[in-house]
């Protein structure tokens, strides 16, 4: 089947013409028309335009043409403005919003030639670990456990990982503010980077967290995401944060091998209510890169237990201020009031979810007149420390691995009673975030129910490529060729 | 520190989010169950600290002062709910 094949299994099939574009993408269309339906992983599917981006490929591919993404059929997060192709963020508020302007990242994905399957679901605004704030409906991971529950596949690029892993798409893109890249992807069984901050443009990405929003790729292998990482990546100059710096050779670092590397271990990701058997893989890895000549260290980041909080504070904050600019006056939703104020606070309480207000509302209050040290200051603060403890491990080791998430996939509705405890699933991922530092997820292995689990690297600022070997070598070991049960 | 009725009513309104009574208690609870969590970072020493805005390690670049964009009025309210002329339309604000 095509849609079984690798990023870059298909790319080098296309260049042998063991199949056309058009056939590739007519595949992958067809699977969402099986599957969609049920998973939701899609919110709008492009047929038309990925039929007419195919064609144009084979066009190209005839000519010799060897662009990196030719005619490679992808899902777009729908957070990341698309010319003329409607992006919603997941919220009712920007239901109808077309955007007249392409994002930084697909203007790059589709110079390099791929194709557009259509818009992927996420939760609202992106935020959201398991997919269920999204305002067009959860996305069904297309993996089953025993028990016949529906799962989720994590959150935010909840439909971004779905996608991937029920083959709708040989990649996607996805953002990551606090996990979002990474823990979908464990959930999912695929892998996923989110690179240094500054490594991809954010211009053209619906804002949740401005310091720490940050794209990058999932794929269903190390290398494919770095082959996609390579065409995200790059200078812009229409976002002020965007890294000045040359986008590295992502998937020639895949074949490095870790020998001689110094792997960090940081004894605080530990604790007694870990599962047994995130535990057990979690060894299992840093076992896995001792025999491939690794030394394994152990290290410290004592302010690992304030992460999450600190992320509660200059999330919200962050959210808050960019989602001022939803009013109902120049795009999205309107509801009428009586006057103006009326009609921003009726159309922002219509427009918005339960947890998107939630969020705007604690970012308000953190920044108040008053609260503003006590907890915005300080939160910054803390954040400094976190960045502190990452760097000063990184003088000692070359990378670190960390389970990803602290369980496999729940199910749709658990976790859902208390904000807090969703929350918690982003407790091995939100340090890196703070630090900007780039973090991979890569699948190591399937728990005793069946569900997939995955294993994070963090590497130095803009050291991907350490990131991306290690990976790479974690995978090889792992040979996880498992699919996912509900794709039968 | 614990949120009363009417600091929730308050945060709202700077928010500006339209909250109907009876969703107030709710609110309450859960915004109340969050700060109760992110005190802990009251325990934490940053004395003498310097605070972290952003995780980019890189100073601002400037660039030429010089006009980018511009002249396309249809493409800036294409998607605007309500317009007159190349002007976005609100409910009148002024008697």
């Amino acid at each position: 089947m095509l849609t079984d094949l690798t990023l870059v299994q298909a790319r080098d099939g296309l260049r042998r013409r063991s199949f056309t574009a058009a056939e590739l993408t007519d595949a992958h269309l067809d699977a969402i028309a099986v599957h969609n339906p049920a998973l939701n992983a899609y919110i709008t599917v492009t047929a038309d335009l990925a039929r007419q981006q195919a064609a144009a490929a084979d066009a190209a591919l005839a000519g010799g043409d060897t662009r990196p993404l030719l005619g490679l059929p992808l899902a777009i997060k729908d957070l990341f403005c698309t010319k003329g192709t409607r992006t919603t963020a997941g919220s009712r508020i920007l239901e109808s919003f077309v955007p007249p302007y392409e994002s930084t990242v697909t203007a790059n994905l589709l110079r390099d030639g791929a194709v557009f399957l259509g818009k992927a679901n996420l939760d609202e605004f992106a935020m959201g670990s398991s997919n269920m704030t999204s305002a067009y409906g959860p996305v069904q991971s297309p993996w089953t456990r025993g028990d016949g529950a529906k799962l989720v596949p994590g959150g935010s690029s909840g439909g971004s990982a779905a996608a991937v892993a029920a083959r709708l798409a040989l990649g996607a893109t996805a953002t990551d503010t606090g996990g979002s890249i990474r823990q979908p992807a464990s959930f999912c069984g695929i892998a996923g980077i989110k690179p240094t901050y500054g490594r991809c443009s954010r211009w053209g990405i619906v804002a949740f967290a401005s310091s720490l929003d940050q794209a990058g790729p999932v794929a269903r292998t190390v290398e494919d995401c770095a082959v996609l990482l390579g065409s995200m990546a790059g200078f812009d100059p229409l976002d002020s944060t965007s890294a000045q710096l040359p986008v590295p050779d992502f998937a020639a670092a895949c074949a490095r091998g870790v020998r001689g590397l110094r792997i960090g271990v940081p004894r605080e990701y530990r604790s007694d209510d870990m599962p047994q058997e995130v535990e057990a893989l979690w060894q299992q890895g840093l076992g896995w890169l001792r025999e491939q000549g690794a030394e394994i260290v152990d290290v410290s980041l004592p302010h690992t237990k304030y992460g999450l909080a600190t992320y509660y504070i200059v999330a919200p904050a962050e959210c808050s201020s960019n989602l001022a600019r939803y009013d109902g006056v120049r795009f999205g939703l309107r509801v009428d009031g009586q006057d103006l104020t009326d009609l921003y606070e009726r159309t922002r309480a219509e427009g918005f979810g339960a947890e998107v207000k939630r969020r705007i509302m604690i970012g308000t209050y953190v920044l108040s007149a008053g609260y503003y040290d006590a907890y915005y200051l300080r939160a910054q603060k803390v954040r400094a420390l976190i960045l502190r403890d990452f760097m000063e491990a990184f003088q000692h080791v070359d990378a670190l691995v960390t389970p990803t998430a602290p369980s496999a996939a729940f199910a749709q509705g658990e976790n859902m009673d208390d904000p807090i405890k969703m929350y918690l699933n982003d407790i091995f991922t939100v340090p890196a975030s703070m630090a900007g530092v780039p973090g991979m997820s890569v699948p190591g292995g399937l728990d005793a129910q069946g569900l997939p689990l995955g294993l994070q690297v963090l590497g130095r600022p803009f050291d991907e490529e350490t990131v991306f070997a290690v990976a790479a070598a974690l995978e090889r070991a792992a040979g996880f060729a498992h699919r996912p049960g509900g794709l039968a | 520190m614990s949120l009363d009725p009417a600091t929730v009513r308050r945060i709202a309104k700077l928010a500006r989010l339209h909250v109907e009574d009876g969703d107030v208690p709710r609110l309450q609870g859960e915004l109340n169950g969050i700060l109760g969590w992110i005190e802990q970072l009251n325990e934490v020493d940053v004395e003498g600290i310097a605070p972290l805005a952003g995780a980019a390690a890189m100073a601002m670049r400037l660039r030429e002062d010089t006009v980018t964009d511009g002249g396309i009025p249809e493409l800036v309210l294409a998607n605007a709910p309500d317009r007159a002329g190349n002007f976005y339309a609100v409910p009148k604000v002024v008697e």
